[in-house]
């Protein structure tokens, strides 16, 4: 889990930093413009990556609610 | 009375029938009001928050910026997810302070926190200035759907009024319940709308996607990418930077974190809310199609350029559907807005200003203020001249400045100090109320600076000014644990 955490880092480093280098209307990918298109790809990849987190994370794994968790 | 207002009207009358249903059986104590007894499953968690995303002002602001100023709009699909990321640590550890200590308000977090009843009156008091402009993008929402669906023949000022008067009544009747059942409707509704709309229109009037872009680029050239300058890749990047980090720290977002039965809905939802979020990608090809089919709309009025598409395009009593999904969504959201500023202004601010207040006063305190709200807020919103997107803005640069102080309570050793946090939260407040009473800019601010940096948004800027605030004064008042404090005041 500890590891894997960190993939959450990624999402942020492609919209807040990539965009900065992506910054073009051509090629249009799936219609849109490059960057919008860029943005939509972290927004879906951003889900995957917290569905990875989440599977992985010993805290959601127990089945009472409300109590320590342990993923921290 | 036109087939588009019968069905907008309609729409409106069932919302507030469920509202009323919603409460029947529950004894309304301010725990019921307010936080549904904290015995909401992930579903409902879900549909509250999840029903804050999608107001007027993804809407009609959403398409409104994406017709008016291109790219800037993406800064909306933007933070989203990265709030969203962020919530799967951020909310898990405040619901579980929230329930231990039986917190009811963001206010009443920090007041316990930091162990400071004053520290919780100002943030209440900041979280009341931030949502009045939240507050004042609903009801001009909603004055625009009505006045714009009945074909210019009700007035803006009276549809404000009308929208105001719904969203009060609601309120007061139902609390929090009715805004639960409300949002199941209004998410299913918008769903469909926005979702028809943004595959229909470019279709409809280009023949496709790629054909749309083309001709938007084609037409003004550099509209969909980030301008050199204005609405820069800069801007983009402090304005989501600034909107991620306060997105849950709105009291209202903040309260439906207290509305959860178990943590693990807030993880789960980490997953599923930026998906959820792709919708506004629907949101802005309406804006987009619109370009061109019905240009001339300039200043506050680029908010109306879904509506005028649909109106050129669709029979009226298809306008009105389109209509009705909007009502809700301001209606949905802004009971939501309504009720956290209510509540914080009798609960946080009278009981925090006079502990001895009973219960039974607070209670009816907060519901007499929705009205009082409401007429502030219409006050504010007939003022007009602002558009949807820059109020939110504004309402975010007030929002975010409880950020820093949130972490470091979260924190096992928390490095700031009440005085700290308190003295970062009225710097950055006064500053962003001053840079927009005064209108300044970067570049007026600080002129020192390389032109390139003029760009960040303002909000971003104070954030940073509130966290060096905190750390000194933080590091001056620190009770003497070791050798004294060093004097870096």
């Amino acid at each position: 889990m500890a590891n894997i955490r960190w993939l959450a880092v990624l999402p942020f480093l492609g919209i807040l930093v990539g965009t900065a280098f992506v910054n073009n209307v051509e090629p249009l990918i799936f219609g849109m413009p490059f960057v919008l298109a860029w943005n939509v790809g972290w927004v879906v990849l951003g889900a995957l990556i917290m569905a990875v987190i989440y599977a992985s994370d010993p805290a959601n794994a127990k089945a009472g609610d409300g109590e320590q968790g342990t993923g921290r | 009375m036109n087939a588009a207002l019968v069905v907008i009207f309609l729409v409106a009358a069932f919302s507030l029938v469920l509202g009323v249903v919603a409460r029947s059986g529950k004894q309304m104590t301010l725990e019921q009001w307010t936080v549904g007894g904290r015995g909401f499953g992930g579903l409902i968690v879900f549909l509250l928050t999840a029903g804050e995303i999608y107001t007027t002002f993804t809407f009609l602001g959403g398409s409104g910026y994406a017709y008016g100023k291109g790219a800037a709009a993406y800064y909306i699909l933007g933070y989203g997810v990265l709030a969203y990321i962020l919530s799967y640590w951020l909310l898990p550890p405040i619901w579980r302070y929230a329930k231990k200590e039986r917190l009811i308000s963001q206010s009443h977090f920090f007041a316990r926190k930091y162990d400071s009843p004053a520290l919780g009156v100002l943030v209440a008091a900041v979280g009341v200035v931030a949502l009045v402009p939240y507050l004042v993008l609903q009801f001009k929402g909603l004055g625009i759907i009505v006045s714009v669906a009945s074909y210019g023949s009700i007035s803006s000022t009276i549809a404000i009024w009308i929208g105001a008067a719904i969203v009060t009544i609601y309120v007061m009747v139902s609390g929090v319940r009715g805004s639960a059942w409300n949002a199941a409707v209004k998410d299913f509704l918008i769903l469909a709308v926005v979702i028809f709309l943004g595959i229909y229109l470019p279709l409809h009037y280009y023949g496709g996607y790629s054909e749309m872009f083309h001709a938007i680029d084609a037409a003004k050239p550099g509209f969909l990418a980030f301008k050199p300058q204005g609405e820069s890749v800069l801007w983009f990047q402090s304005t989501v930077l600034l909107t991620a980090l306060g997105f849950y720290m709105w009291p209202h977002a903040f309260g439906a974190v207290f509305t959860a039965r178990e943590e693990r809905a807030f993880r789960r939802n980490a997953i599923i809310l930026p998906l959820y979020q792709l919708i506004l990608l629907f949101v802005f090809f309406c804006g987009f199609a619109a370009i061109l089919k019905v240009p001339g709309l300039t200043g506050p009025d680029i908010d109306l350029s879904l509506l005028r598409l649909s109106i050129d395009t669709f029979d009226p009593w298809f306008v009105g559907v389109i209509g009705a999904a909007g009502v809700l969504t301001a209606l949905v959201p802004g009971s939501m807005i309504l009720i956290a500023a209510s509540t914080l202004l009798a609960n946080d601010i009278l009981r925090g200003l006079r502990p001895q207040t009973s219960e039974e006063i607070v209670t009816s305190a907060a519901r007499g203020l929705v009205p009082v709200v409401a007429l502030v807020a219409v006050w504010f919103t007939l003022q007009g001249g602002q558009t949807i997107v820059a109020l939110l803005l504004m309402g975010y640069a007030f929002v975010t400045q409880l950020f820093p102080g949130v972490i470091c309570s979260l924190m096992r050793n928390n490095p700031a100090t009440k005085y700290g946090v308190g003295a970062g939260i009225v710097v950055g407040v006064a500053t962003v109320a001053a840079i927009t009473l005064t209108h300044s800019t970067m570049k007026s601010l600080m002129p020192f600076l390389p032109v390139e940096m003029n760009d960040i948004n303002v909000g971003f800027v104070t954030l940073t000014l509130n966290v060096i605030v905190t750390a000194v004064v933080s590091l001056a008042t620190r009770p003497a644990v070791a050798p004294a404090p060093v004097g870096t005041a």
